[in-house]
């Protein structure tokens, strides 16, 4: 089960990731795990969020611009080599990772790694195999 | 100073006048009877070539302007068969195609006499080194110089744009006395020299021969303090010839003498076409009266200005044009190179298959004009991944470099902030401060 991301361009000024938050906060978005990857004039903001309809109503109400993306939510055990399990059968069967971030499951001490995959469909399918667990999008929105 | 061609330089303004018409008329004949563009504007406009009597009666013949020049590229303009043609130069059009011109071994005489008569106005001789720093190739600037340069007997290191330092230490080395280029890169040399600890009080510079692209007396202040030589504005487009139509001399340095002898100039009112008195300000149209393979009649040049007929020191009869203040349509020149918002519009339509709100912004850094083009991210351009704007970044700069010789950074941003005016983007910003 693939989950969904919210990306968000913005420009690298002053204060501009305190409006997108602010947007969402009056929008009553909880966010759940933010990535921003930057350049020096720009960046892009990835967002896991519970609701992800009105946190993209409400951005676009402002005139931000905003991408939905498929990523994979898995959970990581917190333990050495725990990263490991989920990337090394991926490996095998060359699949890529194109970015990837984390957050920690408020219910239980394991992380929840966010990928976004060269293959979404294949990284979906190894996993499956493996009997790794992926988090499904309605998952997240209820943590 | 020495003039040249003192016969042609210093004739009386009548005689001038007279050798115009003679010279106009034989144009008209021969362009009737062997450019169809040119044969289709007259019958339409009711004029004969028969009909041409004296010089008032030019403006009754319609404009040429550059949208013609494009509609019979690349050589439906040409006067002369091919076998003719010895030389082929191009500048930028308004879109993708380029405008191209074609010279005879007579016209490339012409020219190289127009260019030795522009340096001698300038204070060079045949004892002089000349250091060509304009670019050679299509560009009209380096060989155009160049010919003109040997025929006056200079010695011409032919050294074009670029690798500034090296260019440094060759003025070092070969003690050159006389410099062309474009201002904004000379200013740039300048600079450079000054971070090497060079100084322009060592070298052997009298003059500098400038143009290409507008300047201003700041600048020629600038240069002239900085260089320690005599900066001599040069005029000229390909369309017309090439530098050389119109220069300023040593002696008063305070508008551009036309060749006249090749050349009639007017100012019209660029919204109506009306021609303009002396001393008015308007659009500088030029008909070249001599050449062969590509002769212009009332080329609408863009740039505004004013002419001059008061006599001058120098001794010249002809006529002077000011230094263009300004463009009367949205023509950027950056380090010499002709960009249209139009060419930038079709490399973002090629590069997306999409038209996103863009915007120029041209500044000068360092003496360095700069060109930015902002581009307006969408839905449609947007990516979560990073490596792909980056790459989108680089692909559009690459085009505009390959298609259109100038160097842009690309610079991607939030929707809805460049700047509207009445709903319409602001397609210009040009932050160079020409005063």
């Amino acid at each position: 089960m693939l989950a969904k991301q919210i990306s968000i361009f913005i420009e690298n000024k002053e204060g501009r990731l305190a409006e997108v938050t602010a947007i969402l906060r009056d929008a009553n978005v909880n966010i759940r795990a933010l990535s921003l990857a930057d350049t020096t004039d720009f960046g892009v903001l990835r967002l896991i969020v519970n609701d992800n309809e009105k946190a993209e109503l409400a951005l676009k109400k402002e005139g931000f611009t905003v991408g939905i993306t498929q990523v994979l939510a898995v959970e990581v055990s917190d333990q050495p080599g725990g990263l490991n399990k989920v990337l090394d059968p991926l490996c095998e069967q060359d699949v890529n990772v194109e970015y990837m971030y984390a957050f920690a499951n408020p219910q239980c001490k394991n992380a929840i790694m966010i990928f976004r995959f060269d293959d979404p469909e294949k990284a979906l399918k190894i996993l499956a195999e493996r009997s790794i667990k992926v988090i499904t999008g309605k998952e997240i929105s209820d943590l | 100073m020495p003039i040249y061609n003192h016969y042609f330089e210093t004739m009386p303004r009548r005689e001038i006048e007279a050798v115009q018409l003679k010279r106009l008329q034989a144009t008209i004949e021969r362009i009737y009877a062997t450019v169809p563009f040119y044969k289709n504007s007259f019958n339409k406009a009711k004029i004969k070539p028969g009909n041409i009597k004296g010089l008032d009666d030019l403006q009754r013949i319609p404009f040429t302007t550059k949208l013609d020049l494009r509609d019979n590229y690349p050589f439906d303009m040409f006067a002369v068969p091919m076998e003719q043609v010895v030389r082929i130069h191009a500048s930028s059009g308004t879109t993708g195609k380029p405008t191209v011109v074609g010279y005879t071994q007579n016209d490339i005489n012409t020219w190289a006499e127009l260019i030795a008569r522009s340096f001698s106005a300038a204070g060079a001789t045949s004892r002089d080194i000349l250091h060509n720093a304009y670019g050679y190739g299509l560009f009209t600037g380096g060989i155009g110089a160049h010919y003109g340069a040997e025929k006056l007997g200079m010695a011409v290191i032919p050294v074009s744009g670029g690798n500034t330092k090296r260019q440094i230490t060759i003025m070092q080395d070969f003690k050159p006395t006389i410099l062309c280029g474009t201002p904004s890169y000379i200013l740039h040399l300048a600079e450079i020299a000054a971070e090497m600890g060079v100084d322009f009080k060592d070298f052997h510079f009298k003059s500098g021969i400038f143009g290409a692209e507008p300047w201003t007396e700041n600048m020629r202040a600038e240069l002239e303090s900085k260089l320690h030589l005599k900066a001599i504005d040069i005029y000229g487009l390909s369309e017309v010839m090439g530098p050389g139509v119109s220069i300023e001399c040593l002696e008063e340095q305070k508008g551009l003498h036309v060749f006249e002898d090749h050349f009639i100039v007017e100012i019209i009112d660029p919204d109506t076409g009306e021609v303009l008195p002396h001393g008015e300000t308007g659009e500088l149209v030029f008909t070249s009266i001599t050449k062969e393979a590509f002769p212009v009649i009332r080329y609408r040049t863009k740039d505004i200005t004013s002419l001059n007929c008061e006599p001058c020191a120098c001794g010249r009869t002809h006529i002077r044009m000011n230094k263009p203040s300004g463009r009367s349509d949205d023509m950027l020149i950056i380090r010499g190179v002709n960009v249209f918002p139009s060419q930038i519009e079709s490399v973002l339509m090629e590069t997306k298959g999409i038209l996103p709100h863009y915007q120029l912004v041209v500044d000068r850094i360092k003496n360095l004009d700069t060109l930015t083009v902002k581009v307006e991210i969408d839905e449609k351009l947007f990516s979560d991944d990073i490596k792909s704007l980056q790459a989108m970044e680089t692909r559009i700069s690459e085009n505009i470099k390959e298609h259109h010789g100038v160097s842009a950074k690309v610079l991607l941003v939030e929707p809805k902030t460049i700047q509207r005016s009445q709903g319409k983007a602001v397609r210009v910003i040009d932050n160079r401060k020409l005063l």
